[in-house]
Protein backbone atom coordinates (compact mmCIF):
# COMPACT_ATOMS: atom_id res chain seq x y z
CA UNK A 1 0.00 0.00 0.00
CA UNK A 2 1.46 3.17 -1.35
CA UNK A 3 0.94 6.46 0.95
CA UNK A 4 -0.96 9.24 -0.49
CA UNK A 5 1.75 12.81 -1.02
CA UNK A 6 -0.49 14.37 1.47
CA UNK A 7 0.21 11.66 3.97
CA UNK A 8 3.97 11.65 3.53
CA UNK A 9 4.67 15.53 3.46
CA UNK A 10 2.74 15.68 6.75
CA UNK A 11 4.64 12.74 8.50
CA UNK A 12 8.17 14.48 7.03
CA UNK A 13 6.93 17.79 8.12
CA UNK A 14 4.55 17.48 10.71
CA UNK A 15 2.76 21.29 11.19
CA UNK A 16 2.61 22.47 15.00
CA UNK A 17 4.06 19.45 16.77
CA UNK A 18 4.90 20.52 20.26
CA UNK A 19 3.29 20.77 23.68
CA UNK A 20 1.15 24.23 25.40
CA UNK A 21 1.33 24.16 29.57
CA UNK A 22 -1.65 22.35 30.33
CA UNK A 23 -2.77 24.63 33.30
CA UNK A 24 -3.18 27.35 31.48
CA UNK A 25 -6.58 28.43 31.52
CA UNK A 26 -6.75 29.61 27.80
CA UNK A 27 -5.37 26.12 26.60
CA UNK A 28 -7.73 22.87 26.05
CA UNK A 29 -6.30 19.81 25.99
CA UNK A 30 -7.37 16.56 24.85
CA UNK A 31 -6.06 12.81 24.62
CA UNK A 32 -7.61 10.20 22.54
CA UNK A 33 -6.76 6.58 21.68
CA UNK A 34 -4.69 3.92 23.67
CA UNK A 35 -1.20 2.59 23.42
CA UNK A 36 -2.50 -0.74 23.65
CA UNK A 37 -4.90 0.39 20.12
CA UNK A 38 -1.05 1.23 18.88
CA UNK A 39 -2.66 5.57 18.59
CA UNK A 40 -2.51 7.81 20.94
CA UNK A 41 -3.17 11.38 19.95
CA UNK A 42 -2.92 14.53 22.14
CA UNK A 43 -4.31 18.14 20.57
CA UNK A 44 -4.20 21.15 22.08
CA UNK A 45 -5.92 24.84 21.61
CA UNK A 46 -4.73 27.90 22.80
CA UNK A 47 -7.91 30.05 22.46
CA UNK A 48 -7.83 34.05 21.91
CA UNK A 49 -10.09 35.16 25.21
CA UNK A 50 -10.59 38.65 23.19
CA UNK A 51 -11.71 37.18 19.76
CA UNK A 52 -12.66 33.78 20.96
CA UNK A 53 -10.80 32.19 18.10
CA UNK A 54 -8.27 29.64 17.82
CA UNK A 55 -5.00 31.34 18.43
CA UNK A 56 -2.46 28.33 18.17
CA UNK A 57 -3.18 24.54 17.83
CA UNK A 58 -0.62 21.53 18.91
CA UNK A 59 -0.12 18.78 18.79
CA UNK A 60 2.03 15.02 19.52
CA UNK A 61 0.61 11.46 18.29
CA UNK A 62 1.93 8.10 18.82
CA UNK A 63 0.64 5.75 16.00
CA UNK A 64 1.06 5.06 12.02
CA UNK A 65 2.44 7.68 9.34
CA UNK A 66 -1.75 8.51 8.64
CA UNK A 67 -2.68 9.47 12.52
CA UNK A 68 0.18 11.52 12.01
CA UNK A 69 -0.71 13.30 9.22
CA UNK A 70 -4.32 13.62 10.24
CA UNK A 71 -3.63 15.21 13.74
CA UNK A 72 -1.52 17.72 11.70
CA UNK A 73 -3.59 18.30 9.61
CA UNK A 74 -5.91 18.96 11.91
CA UNK A 75 -3.93 21.50 13.99
CA UNK A 76 -3.69 23.16 10.70
CA UNK A 77 -7.30 23.55 9.84
CA UNK A 78 -8.18 24.56 12.95
CA UNK A 79 -6.14 27.34 13.70
CA UNK A 80 -7.86 30.77 13.27
CA UNK A 81 -11.45 29.39 13.41
CA UNK A 82 -13.61 29.50 16.14
CA UNK A 83 -14.79 27.00 18.16
CA UNK A 84 -18.43 26.46 16.56
CA UNK A 85 -16.03 26.05 13.40
CA UNK A 86 -13.47 23.54 14.47
CA UNK A 87 -16.20 21.87 15.97
CA UNK A 88 -17.82 21.36 12.42
CA UNK A 89 -14.88 19.62 11.30
CA UNK A 90 -15.66 16.10 10.29
CA UNK A 91 -13.47 13.09 9.89
CA UNK A 92 -14.96 12.50 5.87
CA UNK A 93 -13.32 15.62 5.07
CA UNK A 94 -9.77 14.38 6.71
CA UNK A 95 -10.28 11.63 5.00
CA UNK A 96 -11.06 13.12 1.75
CA UNK A 97 -7.78 15.47 2.11
CA UNK A 98 -5.23 13.21 3.06
CA UNK A 99 -6.86 10.66 0.37
CA UNK A 100 -6.36 7.68 3.25
CA UNK A 101 -7.83 4.06 2.43
CA UNK A 102 -10.40 2.13 4.11
CA UNK A 103 -8.11 0.81 6.82
CA UNK A 104 -6.79 4.07 8.00
CA UNK A 105 -10.26 5.88 8.45
CA UNK A 106 -9.88 4.95 12.01
CA UNK A 107 -7.24 7.59 12.44
CA UNK A 108 -9.24 10.66 11.13
CA UNK A 109 -11.92 9.66 13.47
CA UNK A 110 -8.88 9.68 15.96
CA UNK A 111 -8.59 13.33 14.50
CA UNK A 112 -12.00 14.11 15.06
CA UNK A 113 -12.06 12.89 18.40
CA UNK A 114 -9.22 14.74 19.34
CA UNK A 115 -10.27 18.28 18.35
CA UNK A 116 -13.54 17.69 19.99
CA UNK A 117 -12.03 16.50 23.42
CA UNK A 118 -9.48 19.35 23.14
CA UNK A 119 -12.36 21.90 22.82
CA UNK A 120 -14.35 20.13 25.40
CA UNK A 121 -11.68 20.79 28.02
CA UNK A 122 -11.32 24.53 27.03
CA UNK A 123 -14.92 24.89 27.94
CA UNK A 124 -14.74 23.16 31.30
CA UNK A 125 -11.98 25.31 32.13
CA UNK A 126 -13.84 28.15 31.25
CA UNK A 127 -17.10 27.51 32.87
CA UNK A 128 -15.51 26.31 36.57
CA UNK A 129 -13.27 29.96 36.23
CA UNK A 130 -13.59 31.66 39.48
CA UNK A 131 -15.79 34.72 38.80
CA UNK A 132 -13.28 37.66 39.10
CA UNK A 133 -11.58 36.03 36.23
CA UNK A 134 -14.58 35.47 33.74
CA UNK A 135 -15.42 39.07 34.51
CA UNK A 136 -12.91 40.86 32.59
CA UNK B 1 28.25 3.67 -1.62
CA UNK B 2 25.03 1.69 -0.31
CA UNK B 3 22.71 0.80 -3.17
CA UNK B 4 19.16 1.56 -2.21
CA UNK B 5 16.88 0.11 -1.33
CA UNK B 6 18.07 -2.23 1.01
CA UNK B 7 16.33 -6.06 1.61
CA UNK B 8 16.46 -7.11 5.69
CA UNK B 9 13.49 -8.99 5.02
CA UNK B 10 14.88 -12.31 4.87
CA UNK B 11 12.18 -14.01 6.92
CA UNK B 12 9.99 -12.81 4.54
CA UNK B 13 11.73 -14.35 1.89
CA UNK B 14 15.19 -14.22 0.16
CA UNK B 15 16.70 -13.55 -3.20
CA UNK B 16 17.45 -16.50 -5.54
CA UNK B 17 20.92 -17.34 -5.35
CA UNK B 18 22.67 -16.48 -8.94
CA UNK B 19 24.25 -20.08 -8.56
CA UNK B 20 20.71 -21.89 -8.17
CA UNK B 21 19.22 -20.14 -11.05
CA UNK B 22 22.11 -20.94 -13.01
CA UNK B 23 21.58 -24.37 -12.31
CA UNK B 24 17.36 -24.59 -13.15
CA UNK B 25 17.94 -22.89 -16.51
CA UNK B 26 18.87 -25.91 -18.63
CA UNK B 27 15.87 -27.87 -17.32
CA UNK B 28 13.47 -25.22 -18.72
CA UNK B 29 15.31 -24.38 -22.05
CA UNK B 30 16.94 -28.29 -22.91
CA UNK B 31 16.44 -30.92 -20.34
CA UNK B 32 11.97 -30.18 -20.23
CA UNK B 33 11.24 -34.12 -20.36
CA UNK B 34 8.70 -35.71 -17.33
CA UNK B 35 10.33 -36.87 -14.86
CA UNK B 36 7.60 -39.59 -14.74
CA UNK B 37 8.27 -40.64 -18.65
CA UNK B 38 9.99 -43.69 -18.26
CA UNK B 39 10.81 -44.08 -21.76
CA UNK B 40 12.77 -42.13 -22.87
CA UNK B 41 16.33 -39.86 -22.19
CA UNK B 42 14.15 -36.52 -21.80
CA UNK B 43 12.49 -38.38 -19.00
CA UNK B 44 15.38 -40.13 -17.49
CA UNK B 45 17.26 -36.66 -17.28
CA UNK B 46 14.78 -35.26 -15.21
CA UNK B 47 14.25 -38.27 -13.22
CA UNK B 48 18.20 -38.28 -12.71
CA UNK B 49 18.00 -34.42 -11.64
CA UNK B 50 15.10 -34.85 -9.22
CA UNK B 51 16.72 -37.84 -7.84
CA UNK B 52 19.89 -35.85 -7.01
CA UNK B 53 17.86 -32.68 -5.36
CA UNK B 54 16.65 -35.38 -3.46
CA UNK B 55 19.66 -36.34 -1.79
CA UNK B 56 20.80 -33.12 -1.80
CA UNK B 57 17.87 -31.81 0.76
CA UNK B 58 18.04 -34.95 2.83
CA UNK B 59 21.43 -34.65 3.15
CA UNK B 60 20.87 -30.88 4.63
CA UNK B 61 18.21 -32.24 6.88
CA UNK B 62 19.77 -35.89 7.66
CA UNK B 63 17.53 -37.47 5.91
CA UNK B 64 17.27 -39.70 3.21
CA UNK B 65 16.64 -39.50 -0.45
CA UNK B 66 13.43 -41.09 -0.32
CA UNK B 67 12.17 -39.52 2.43
CA UNK B 68 11.47 -36.03 0.67
CA UNK B 69 8.03 -35.98 -0.71
CA UNK B 70 7.88 -32.77 -2.85
CA UNK B 71 5.32 -29.98 -2.63
CA UNK B 72 4.74 -26.59 -3.58
CA UNK B 73 5.70 -24.82 -0.22
CA UNK B 74 5.76 -25.36 3.47
CA UNK B 75 2.30 -24.33 4.09
CA UNK B 76 1.12 -27.53 1.68
CA UNK B 77 3.79 -29.40 3.33
CA UNK B 78 2.45 -28.50 6.89
CA UNK B 79 -1.33 -29.34 5.41
CA UNK B 80 -0.12 -32.83 4.32
CA UNK B 81 1.87 -33.19 7.13
CA UNK B 82 -0.96 -32.52 9.71
CA UNK B 83 -4.37 -33.71 8.35
CA UNK B 84 -2.18 -36.52 6.51
CA UNK B 85 -1.52 -38.16 10.43
CA UNK B 86 -4.78 -37.13 11.61
CA UNK B 87 -6.46 -38.85 8.59
CA UNK B 88 -4.53 -42.07 8.78
CA UNK B 89 -3.90 -42.35 12.35
CA UNK B 90 -7.81 -41.46 13.40
CA UNK B 91 -8.12 -44.79 14.99
CA UNK B 92 -5.39 -44.63 17.10
CA UNK B 93 -6.23 -40.98 18.41
CA UNK B 94 -7.52 -37.49 18.01
CA UNK B 95 -5.03 -35.34 19.84
CA UNK B 96 -2.41 -33.34 18.72
CA UNK B 97 -0.21 -31.10 20.65
CA UNK B 98 1.20 -27.88 18.78
CA UNK B 99 1.99 -24.00 20.17
CA UNK B 100 0.47 -20.71 20.61
CA UNK B 101 3.61 -19.09 18.38
CA UNK B 102 3.58 -21.36 15.01
CA UNK B 103 2.72 -19.94 11.43
CA UNK B 104 -0.68 -20.02 10.66
CA UNK B 105 -0.13 -22.55 8.26
CA UNK B 106 0.41 -24.97 11.10
CA UNK B 107 -2.08 -23.40 13.55
CA UNK B 108 -5.69 -23.24 11.00
CA UNK B 109 -5.07 -27.04 9.55
CA UNK B 110 -4.83 -27.29 13.48
CA UNK B 111 -8.19 -25.52 13.89
CA UNK B 112 -9.66 -26.94 10.74
CA UNK B 113 -9.39 -30.46 12.16
CA UNK B 114 -10.68 -29.09 15.88
CA UNK B 115 -13.88 -27.98 13.79
CA UNK B 116 -13.96 -31.75 12.72
CA UNK B 117 -13.78 -33.19 16.38
CA UNK B 118 -9.83 -33.26 16.90
CA UNK B 119 -8.33 -31.97 19.95
CA UNK B 120 -5.91 -29.98 19.90
CA UNK B 121 -3.79 -28.31 22.48
CA UNK B 122 -2.28 -25.20 21.73
CA UNK B 123 0.79 -24.88 24.40
CA UNK B 124 1.95 -21.14 25.52
CA UNK B 125 5.11 -20.36 25.48
CA UNK B 126 7.84 -18.44 28.27
CA UNK B 127 8.41 -14.93 27.35
CA UNK B 128 11.43 -15.72 25.26
CA UNK B 129 8.88 -17.95 22.66
CA UNK B 130 10.56 -21.16 23.93
CA UNK B 131 8.21 -24.70 24.48
CA UNK B 132 10.03 -26.74 27.25
CA UNK B 133 10.18 -30.85 26.74
CA UNK B 134 8.10 -31.26 30.41
CA UNK B 135 5.45 -29.21 28.86
CA UNK B 136 4.85 -31.27 25.91
CA UNK B 137 5.60 -34.30 28.08
CA UNK B 138 2.59 -33.26 30.43
CA UNK B 139 0.31 -32.32 27.35
CA UNK B 140 0.62 -35.89 25.68
CA UNK B 141 -2.39 -37.97 26.75
CA UNK B 142 -3.02 -41.79 25.19
CA UNK B 143 -5.44 -40.49 22.69
CA UNK B 144 -1.97 -38.32 21.18
CA UNK B 145 -1.00 -38.47 18.02
CA UNK B 146 1.28 -35.69 16.65
CA UNK B 147 3.22 -33.13 18.36
CA UNK B 148 3.60 -30.16 15.50
CA UNK B 149 6.30 -27.80 17.12
CA UNK B 150 8.59 -25.59 14.20
CA UNK B 151 12.39 -25.04 14.63
CA UNK B 152 12.83 -21.87 14.33
CA UNK B 153 9.82 -18.92 14.61
CA UNK B 154 9.71 -16.65 11.55
CA UNK B 155 8.84 -13.51 13.74
CA UNK B 156 11.12 -13.39 16.62
CA UNK B 157 13.69 -16.56 15.42
CA UNK B 158 13.14 -18.31 18.81
CA UNK B 159 14.50 -21.87 18.41
CA UNK B 160 12.69 -24.67 19.98
CA UNK B 161 14.67 -26.97 22.06
CA UNK B 162 13.79 -30.45 19.40
CA UNK B 163 16.23 -32.83 20.56
CA UNK B 164 14.43 -32.90 23.98
CA UNK B 165 11.30 -32.59 22.33
CA UNK B 166 11.89 -35.10 19.54
CA UNK B 167 12.93 -37.69 22.58
CA UNK B 168 9.41 -37.72 24.70
CA UNK B 169 7.97 -38.03 21.28
CA UNK B 170 9.96 -41.08 20.80
CA UNK B 171 9.18 -42.49 24.55
CA UNK B 172 5.96 -42.00 24.34
CA UNK B 173 5.32 -43.29 20.85
CA UNK B 174 4.04 -40.25 19.38
CA UNK B 175 4.86 -38.68 16.25
CA UNK B 176 7.01 -35.66 15.45
CA UNK B 177 6.43 -33.23 12.73
CA UNK B 178 8.30 -29.72 12.69
CA UNK B 179 7.89 -26.78 10.38
CA UNK B 180 11.73 -25.97 9.34
CA UNK B 181 10.95 -23.51 6.93
CA UNK B 182 12.57 -21.03 8.70
CA UNK B 183 15.88 -22.88 10.00
CA UNK B 184 16.49 -24.95 7.49
CA UNK B 185 19.68 -23.78 6.00
CA UNK B 186 20.20 -21.54 8.93
CA UNK B 187 20.99 -23.60 12.03
CA UNK B 188 21.45 -27.22 12.34
CA UNK B 189 18.03 -29.29 12.23
CA UNK B 190 18.64 -33.12 11.65
CA UNK B 191 16.29 -35.16 11.41
CA UNK B 192 17.80 -38.19 13.34
CA UNK B 193 19.45 -36.32 15.95
CA UNK B 194 16.37 -34.70 16.91
CA UNK B 195 13.78 -37.41 16.01
CA UNK B 196 11.83 -36.05 13.30
CA UNK B 197 9.27 -38.29 12.07
CA UNK B 198 7.85 -35.29 9.67
CA UNK B 199 9.73 -32.09 8.70
CA UNK B 200 8.75 -29.15 6.27
CA UNK B 201 10.48 -27.37 4.26
CA UNK B 202 10.41 -24.64 1.97
CA UNK B 203 12.90 -23.69 -0.91
CA UNK B 204 12.54 -19.33 -1.10
CA UNK B 205 13.50 -18.78 2.36
CA UNK B 206 17.29 -20.53 1.28
CA UNK B 207 17.66 -18.88 -1.39
CA UNK B 208 15.80 -20.94 -3.59
CA UNK B 209 12.87 -20.33 -6.02
CA UNK B 210 9.66 -19.99 -4.49
CA UNK B 211 6.65 -22.58 -5.06
CA UNK B 212 8.75 -25.44 -4.25
CA UNK B 213 8.95 -26.84 -0.56
CA UNK B 214 9.33 -30.67 0.67
CA UNK B 215 7.79 -32.73 3.18
CA UNK B 216 10.59 -35.06 4.84
CA UNK B 217 8.09 -38.30 6.04
CA UNK B 218 10.41 -40.93 8.11
CA UNK B 219 10.48 -44.64 6.32
CA UNK B 220 11.65 -46.79 9.50
CA UNK B 221 11.17 -46.45 13.03
CA UNK B 222 8.90 -45.98 12.53
CA UNK B 223 7.55 -46.01 8.98
CA UNK B 224 4.98 -42.72 9.12
CA UNK B 225 1.92 -43.04 6.49
CA UNK B 226 -0.08 -40.27 5.48
CA UNK B 227 -3.30 -39.79 3.41
CA UNK B 228 -3.08 -37.91 0.99
CA UNK B 229 -4.53 -34.40 0.11
CA UNK B 230 -4.34 -34.20 -3.47
CA UNK B 231 -5.30 -37.60 -5.62
CA UNK B 232 -3.63 -38.47 -9.02
CA UNK B 233 -1.10 -39.82 -11.07
CA UNK B 234 0.27 -41.59 -7.72
CA UNK B 235 3.48 -39.53 -7.39
CA UNK B 236 5.83 -39.03 -4.30
CA UNK B 237 4.90 -42.64 -3.23
CA UNK B 238 0.94 -41.84 -3.59
CA UNK B 239 1.97 -38.75 -0.90
CA UNK B 240 1.41 -36.13 -3.52
CA UNK B 241 0.58 -36.46 -7.16
CA UNK B 242 1.33 -33.96 -9.90
CA UNK B 243 3.80 -34.00 -12.59
CA UNK B 244 7.06 -32.35 -10.28
CA UNK B 245 8.31 -28.93 -11.43
CA UNK B 246 11.86 -29.88 -12.35
CA UNK B 247 13.56 -27.04 -12.80
CA UNK B 248 11.86 -26.11 -8.75
CA UNK B 249 13.57 -28.89 -7.26
CA UNK B 250 16.60 -28.65 -9.50
CA UNK B 251 16.88 -24.98 -7.67
CA UNK B 252 15.91 -26.20 -4.35
CA UNK B 253 18.54 -29.24 -4.37
CA UNK B 254 21.19 -26.79 -5.40
CA UNK B 255 19.50 -24.11 -2.32
CA UNK B 256 20.20 -26.62 -0.07
CA UNK B 257 23.73 -28.06 -1.15
CA UNK B 258 24.86 -24.67 -0.66
CA UNK B 259 22.85 -24.03 2.87
CA UNK B 260 24.91 -26.97 3.87
CA UNK B 261 28.19 -26.11 2.63
CA UNK B 262 28.13 -22.60 3.57
CA UNK B 263 25.98 -22.67 6.85
CA UNK B 264 28.82 -22.47 9.24
CA UNK B 265 30.46 -20.02 7.84
CA UNK B 266 27.28 -17.88 6.86
CA UNK B 267 25.91 -18.22 10.52
CA UNK B 268 29.12 -16.87 12.11
CA UNK B 269 28.83 -14.05 9.19
CA UNK B 270 25.26 -13.41 10.17
CA UNK B 271 25.30 -13.80 14.23
CA UNK B 272 28.01 -10.83 13.71
CA UNK B 273 26.08 -8.45 11.16
CA UNK B 274 22.85 -8.99 13.64
CA UNK B 275 25.12 -8.15 16.69
CA UNK B 276 26.50 -4.91 14.72
CA UNK B 277 22.90 -3.92 14.44
CA UNK B 278 22.02 -4.70 17.56
CA UNK B 279 24.67 -2.99 19.42
CA UNK B 280 24.50 -0.19 16.63
CA UNK B 281 20.89 0.67 17.51
CA UNK B 282 20.51 -0.31 21.03
CA UNK B 283 24.29 2.38 22.20
CA UNK B 284 22.53 5.26 20.80
CA UNK B 285 18.69 4.67 21.64
CA UNK B 286 16.69 4.09 24.55
CA UNK B 287 14.56 1.91 25.64
CA UNK B 288 14.75 -0.63 22.79
CA UNK B 289 13.88 -4.06 24.05
CA UNK B 290 14.91 -7.67 21.95
CA UNK B 291 11.87 -9.94 21.52
CA UNK B 292 12.28 -13.62 21.72
CA UNK B 293 15.74 -15.57 22.89
CA UNK B 294 19.05 -13.88 23.30
CA UNK B 295 20.43 -17.20 22.29
CA UNK B 296 18.42 -19.56 21.22
CA UNK B 297 17.48 -17.95 17.74
CA UNK B 298 17.96 -17.90 14.22
CA UNK B 299 21.40 -16.05 13.11
CA UNK B 300 19.95 -13.34 10.76
CA UNK B 301 17.07 -12.70 12.80
CA UNK B 302 16.64 -9.40 15.37
CA UNK B 303 13.21 -8.50 16.13
CA UNK B 304 13.08 -5.20 18.62
CA UNK B 305 10.48 -3.23 20.06
CA UNK B 306 11.20 0.65 20.12
CA UNK B 307 9.24 2.10 23.04
CA UNK B 308 6.65 5.00 22.54
CA UNK B 309 7.26 4.47 18.43
CA UNK B 310 4.56 2.80 16.15
CA UNK B 311 5.93 0.20 13.92
CA UNK B 312 4.23 1.11 10.78
CA UNK B 313 5.26 4.77 11.07
CA UNK B 314 9.34 3.51 12.00
CA UNK B 315 8.84 1.33 8.97
CA UNK B 316 7.64 4.67 6.60
CA UNK B 317 10.53 6.96 8.42
CA UNK B 318 13.44 3.96 7.03
CA UNK B 319 11.68 3.73 3.72
CA UNK B 320 14.79 2.53 1.95
CA UNK B 321 14.93 -0.34 4.17
CA UNK B 322 12.26 -3.40 3.97
CA UNK B 323 11.76 -4.56 6.64
CA UNK B 324 8.26 -5.95 8.65
CA UNK B 325 6.48 -4.74 12.02
CA UNK B 326 4.21 -6.74 14.47
CA UNK B 327 2.29 -3.34 14.59
CA UNK B 328 -1.58 -3.81 14.28
CA UNK B 329 -1.29 -1.43 11.50
CA UNK B 330 0.15 -3.55 8.87
CA UNK B 331 -2.06 -6.31 9.56
CA UNK B 332 -5.30 -6.43 7.79
CA UNK B 333 -6.80 -7.34 10.99
CA UNK B 334 -5.86 -4.15 12.96
CA UNK B 335 -4.50 -7.03 15.46
CA UNK B 336 -0.85 -6.61 16.66
CA UNK B 337 1.25 -9.75 16.22
CA UNK B 338 -0.18 -12.90 17.80
CA UNK B 339 3.57 -13.98 18.28
CA UNK B 340 4.57 -11.01 20.03
CA UNK B 341 1.38 -11.68 22.38
CA UNK B 342 2.12 -14.78 23.10
CA UNK B 343 5.38 -13.83 24.89
CA UNK B 344 3.47 -11.28 27.05
CA UNK B 345 4.75 -8.47 25.44
CA UNK B 346 2.34 -5.73 26.28
CA UNK B 347 0.21 -4.50 23.28
CA UNK B 348 1.90 -1.21 22.93
CA UNK B 349 5.23 -2.80 22.79
CA UNK B 350 3.88 -5.49 19.72
CA UNK B 351 2.80 -2.08 18.14
CA UNK B 352 6.10 -1.35 18.47
CA UNK B 353 7.78 -3.84 16.82
CA UNK B 354 10.50 -4.35 13.49
CA UNK B 355 11.68 -7.59 12.46
CA UNK B 356 14.88 -7.14 11.04
CA UNK B 357 16.10 -10.44 8.33
CA UNK B 358 19.47 -10.35 7.61
CA UNK B 359 20.64 -12.72 5.05
CA UNK B 360 23.14 -14.07 2.87
CA UNK B 361 23.20 -10.87 0.87
CA UNK B 362 23.35 -8.09 3.49
CA UNK B 363 26.44 -6.32 3.89
CA UNK B 364 28.39 -4.18 7.23
CA UNK B 365 27.48 -0.98 4.67
CA UNK B 366 24.19 -1.88 4.97
CA UNK B 367 24.09 -2.54 8.12
CA UNK B 368 25.83 0.82 9.62
CA UNK B 369 23.04 2.50 6.59
CA UNK B 370 20.49 0.80 8.92
CA UNK B 371 21.50 1.72 11.87
CA UNK B 372 21.64 5.23 10.66
CA UNK B 373 17.75 5.47 9.25
CA UNK B 374 16.68 3.72 12.62
CA UNK B 375 18.29 6.11 14.72
CA UNK B 376 16.88 9.14 12.94
CA UNK B 377 13.60 8.28 12.37
CA UNK B 378 12.86 6.73 15.87
CA UNK B 379 14.20 10.14 16.78
CA UNK B 380 11.80 12.10 14.97
CA UNK B 381 9.04 10.38 16.15
CA UNK B 382 9.69 10.34 19.89
CA UNK B 383 9.89 13.95 19.44
CA UNK B 384 6.27 13.82 18.48
CA UNK B 385 5.00 10.72 20.48
CA UNK B 386 2.82 11.86 23.47
CA UNK B 387 3.85 8.73 25.14
CA UNK B 388 7.31 9.69 24.92
CA UNK B 389 6.34 12.78 26.60
CA UNK B 390 4.99 11.43 29.34
CA UNK B 391 7.66 9.11 29.81
CA UNK B 392 9.99 11.72 30.37
CA UNK B 393 8.17 13.57 32.65
CA UNK B 394 7.85 10.08 35.03
CA UNK B 395 4.91 9.51 34.73
CA UNK B 396 3.93 5.55 33.96
CA UNK B 397 2.18 5.26 31.54
CA UNK B 398 0.81 1.86 32.96
CA UNK B 399 -1.36 4.36 35.47
CA UNK B 400 -2.97 6.31 33.01
CA UNK B 401 -6.59 5.90 32.25
CA UNK B 402 -6.66 5.76 28.55
CA UNK B 403 -10.08 6.76 26.28
CA UNK B 404 -9.97 3.31 24.65
CA UNK B 405 -11.84 3.43 20.80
Amino acid sequence: MAYSTKVLDHYNNPRNVGSFEKDDPLVGTGVVGAPECGDVMKLQIKVNPLTGLIEDAKFKTFGCGSAIASSSLATEWIKGKSIDQALEIRNTEIVEELALPPVKVHCSVLAEDAIKAAIHNYQEKQANQPAEASAN
Amino acid sequence: MVRLPIYMDNNATTRTDPRVLEAMIPYFTERYGNSASRNHSFGWEAEEAVELAREQIGSLIGATAKEIIFTSGATESNNLAIKGVASMYKKKGNHIITAETEHKAVLDPCKRLERDGCEITFLPVDKEGRVSPEQVASAIKEKTILVSLMAGNNEIGTLHPLKEIGKICKEKGVLFHTDATQAAGKAPVDVEECGIDLLSLSAHKMYGPKGIGALSVRRKDPRVRLDALIDGGGHERGMRSGTLPVPSIVGFGMAAEIARKEMEAETARLQALRERLHRGISSRLGDVYLNGHPEFRLPGNLNLSFAFVEGEALMMGIKDVAVSSGSACTSASLEPSYVLKALGVGDELAHSSIRFGLGRFNTVEEVDHVIEDVVRAVNHLRDMSPLYEMHKQGIDLKTVQWAAH
